[in-house]
């Protein structure tokens, strides 16, 4: 992969550069010994790596605006990083970057139950947010599956969404309002404790937005009261085709599960080998939960189960208690560490329109043969969200390149049917280069004219997202 | 300028020689009658794509929302964010259109649970002030590649681009629809709605308006039933019969002199904001979105912002101004810079919120 040329002469300039930044924040919060800059080399997309010039990680929004402010004006990138848990590369440093770290800012500033919201320093991590307001009956609703370590920051910038996003939606329908600092040092809010930010929706751009836009240190964030309760039920198909039919049926049935989630062979299997979840070895599994009160739960479950028997399932588990539907979720919960332990996997998330599911997971198939290297497919079949996990050989030479490739050929496909690049993970650097097939030179160039507003002098990580021949001329 | 398709509506906007006053429906008028030519996007019509399994409705901008809500509606589907219908409040005419909607980020009573009409969008294609087509999002919901300027061209009425087709995530709609209401003057109305909201029985509607709180619960019938008697008996009220119709359309203010504001506040700040228009000269107060949303109606020219302590307002209708909250220097700098760089020429809807 491709990065920008490091600027020689910011390296050059790493002592003055250190030095301003430690007459601004503690002692502890500057790093720049090369052994403990290691450790912000990479984020979860660990193919690549490179220790950044330095890493601040400053204790608020001041400390902050401070650190960007010097930044501009020395002419350094900067790299936002949450907590590192990025897949699509959306924290690589680059060599003459520094690295801005949301690490210290972890606190809650304020829970509002009768008005539904919590705020919190951007580093808190999403499940702990969660963990703030539960035991008062409520909870934040998106949630990734990284959600035990990732960052709100980072939830904000990759517009991060989960299994539960059918139902509650991803990270942009859950934000109410930001505190922002521009790469110029400046502080902004944006919305508030209200549903409706006034004048043009900017929280809805900058989320999402992948830290190119401004560093968010302080979010409001929308909670919700948690249903009574939820409950699975486990369909297993002997064909992809039918298990798609039935996930079609149910939503037009008027049923709304929180989740629908789907595993094929290769996943079920290893899924099964990992935790003896007791998964029917067979084609097509579905999860489906539902919530609400227990004769809610009842209603919803037996329409479900009604419309799956129409299409002669091999087997239907309903689950009776919490025991059962945590057995249920076992497998899928640790259907990416259950791959993890046979291969080196790389793990894709372009999404489809549902009625393409049968064709794209058909020509996944062929996509596998045809390169020689092994696929399982797991996700969110509700929302068409793929998560195809292609297995490699780190150790084998060539084999990473080839599982790019192969990776490539699947998400131009994606788009290819109707669909996108990337669902939930980001673009980062990882799909930069494939920007090309989903948008022309127009939709890309009104697109890096909002980064020309928000960040003129395109410091703000700046090698991602656009292609690099896209963003040549705008990039210092 | 009457385009019959998006590459006829491009080149009309490369070639105009001065402003553009885009038009739908011109239903939602707001704010002063704009100088310009008249823009229509009537002759873009059509649904271009409709999978009910996939939740997923792509039409082009000018098609009537009633038409894309009868299509729904045979499917037992529906636009989640319920979208107003400013005829009877505006006085106007016309037919509402679904790009229209967009343009104004229209969002009824459930906006509460199911979000707003900028949630429910995951695709445009519009045409830039240059005339550049352009598209962003698509037609699956759940989209990040690249920056998200769906949610930014939902509600910036017509001044980044004139929209030319739009996508929207669909839900099923509620098989069966119940009301729980509270006897109660306004002043305890906010805590009323939080309690419901607080509860897990999934309000969909929270409003008060004439001495009622009136709470709404959808979905299964035996759900329905449940929570609406679970809810009712939480909150000490009674399940009975309101108009979410009517709520949503504001028609209480239709027909009557004076200015119409809508605020965007905090909910709990609902009541105390209530009682500060009525001082400041409102003569009536509707409480939607669980107080967060304050419909007032007061007589013309009365400025009503003084009464913010939180969010901020818009004048629907009338001459109170500025019709849209004036921003802080750095947002309303990021904003025009966003505008110039849309329609550097500052064409279209030159004038439109500021």
């Amino acid at each position: 992969m491709k990065m920008p040329e490091t600027s020689a002469d910011i390296l050059a300039r790493k002592d003055e550069i250190v030095a301003r930044l430690r007459s601004l924040l503690p002692e502890e919060a500057v790093i720049d010994n090369p052994y403990e800059t290691k450790a912000y080399e990479c984020d979860a997309l660990s193919a690549y790596r490179c220790p950044p010039l330095a890493v601040v990680l400053p204790g608020n929004t001041e400390e902050t605006a401070a650190v960007l402010k010097a930044c501009f004006e020395m002419g350094v990138p900067v790299v936002p990083r949450g907590a590192g848990t990025s897949l699509a590369g959306g924290a690589l440093p680059t060599a003459d970057s520094v690295i801005l770290g949301v690490a210290r800012l972890t606190d809650v500033l304020e829970t509002n139950y009768p008005d539904r919201y919590i705020r919190v320093q951007a580093g808190r991590t999403n499940l702990s947010v969660t963990g703030a307001v539960e035991a008062h009956g409520f909870f934040y609703a998106p949630d990734p599956s990284s959600q035990l370590a990732c960052a709100i920051a980072g939830n904000i910038a990759m517009n991060s969404g989960g299994a539960h996003c059918l139902k509650y939606g991803v990270t942009t329908n859950n934000l109410l309002g930001v505190t922002m600092v521009s790469m110029e040092g400046e502080v902004m809010e944006i919305g508030g404790a209200y549903l409706d930010a006034a004048g043009y929706d900017l929280l809805g751009l900058i989320c999402g937005s992948e830290g190119q836009l401004g560093v968010v240190t302080e979010a409001t964030l929308r909670i919700l009261a948690k249903p009574e309760g939820a409950r699975p039920v486990l369909i297993g198909f002997d064909s992809n085709e039918v298990a798609g039919a039935c996930v079609s049926d149910i939503i037009r049935a008027g049923v709304l599960p929180v989740a629908i989630e789907f595993m094929d062979r290769p996943v079920i299997r290893a899924a099964e080998n990992f935790t003896n979840a007791g998964y029917p070895d067979v084609e097509a599994l579905l999860i489906i939960e539902v919530e609400g009160s227990e004769p809610e739960i009842k209603e919803q479950l037996d329409t479900i189960v009604e419309i799956a028997k129409n299409h002669k399932p091999v087997e239907l588990r309903e689950s009776r208690s919490a025991e059962e539907s945590a057995v249920i979720w076992k497998g899928r919960k640790a259907a990416f560490g259950a791959m993890g332990q046979i291969n080196d996997y790389m793990c894709l998330d372009g999404t489809i329109p549902v009625s393409k599911l049968p064709e794209v997971l058909r020509r996944i198939t062929e996509l596998s043969e045809q390169y020689g290297l092994g696929v399982g497919n797991v996700f969110h079949a509700g929302d068409g969200n793929m998560h195809p996990l292609i297995l490699y050989d780190a150790n084998k030479p060539g084999d990473l390149e080839k599982c790019e490739d192969m990776g490539a050929d699947i998400l131009n496909l994606c788009v290819e049917v109707g669909g996108c690049l990337t669902g939930e993970h980001g673009v980062g650097v990882e799909k930069r280069e494939l920007m090309h097939s989903q948008y022309n030179k127009a939709d890309l160039e009104i697109q890096m004219a909002v980064k020309d507003v928000f960040d003129p002098r395109w410091l703000l990580n700046p090698a991602k997202v656009f292609p690099l021949d896209a963003s040549e001329g705008r990039r210092a | 300028m009457n385009p019959l398709n998006e590459a006829e509506l491009a080149e009309m906007v490369a070639s105009a020689k001065g402003p553009v006053e885009i038009i739908g429906g011109g239903t939602r008028q707001i704010g002063e009658k704009l100088a310009g030519e008249p823009l229509y996007t009537k002759a873009l019509t059509g649904v271009t794509l409709y999978e009910p399994e996939a939740l997923t409705l792509v039409a082009r901008a000018g098609t009537p929302v009633a038409e894309i809500e009868a299509l729904l509606a045979k499917n037992n589907q529906h636009l989640p964010f319920e979208p107003m219908d400013c005829r009877a409040l505006q006085g106007s005419e016309g037919e509402p259109t679904i790009g229209g909607m967009v343009a104004t980020n229209a969002s009824g009573p459930r906006r509460i649970s199911a979000l707003a009409c900028r949630d429910s969008l995951i695709g445009v294609r519009f045409v830039d002030g240059m005339g550049n087509v352009i598209k962003n999002g698509g037609r699956v919901m759940k989209n990040v590649t690249g920056y998200d300027l769906v949610k930014l061209m939902a509600g910036s009425h017509g001044t980044l681009g004139v929209l030319t087709e739009v996508s929207f995530k669909l839900l099923p709609a509620a098989r069966a629809t119940a009301s729980v209401l509270v006897a109660q003057d306004e002043a305890g109305a906010a805590e009323t709605m939080a309690r419901a909201l607080g509860s897990p029985y999934d309000i969909s509607g929270a409003a008060h308006i004439a001495g009622t709180t009136a709470l709404r619960l959808e979905g299964l019938a035996g759900s329905v039933a449940y929570r609406s008697e679970a809810l009712a008996k939480l909150l000490g009220g009674t399940v009975g019969e309101f108009d979410w119709q009517a709520l949503r359309d504001v028609v209480a203010f239709a027909g009557k002199p004076g200015d119409v504001w809508r605020f965007s506040v905090r909910p709990s700040d609902g009541p105390a904001l209530a009682k500060a228009l009525r001082g400041l000269g409102a003569e009536e107060v509707i409480l939607d979105w669980a107080g967060g949303l304050v419909w007032a109606l007061a007589p013309a020219g009365t400025d009503l912002r003084a009464g913010l302590v939180s969010g901020h307002a818009t004048v629907v209708r009338g001459s109170a101004r500025p019709v849209f909250q004036p921003e802080s220097a750095a947002l309303a700098a990021l904003s025009a810079g966003l505008r110039q760089r849309f329609d550097p020429r500052n064409i279209l809807n030159t004038g439109r919120m500021g």
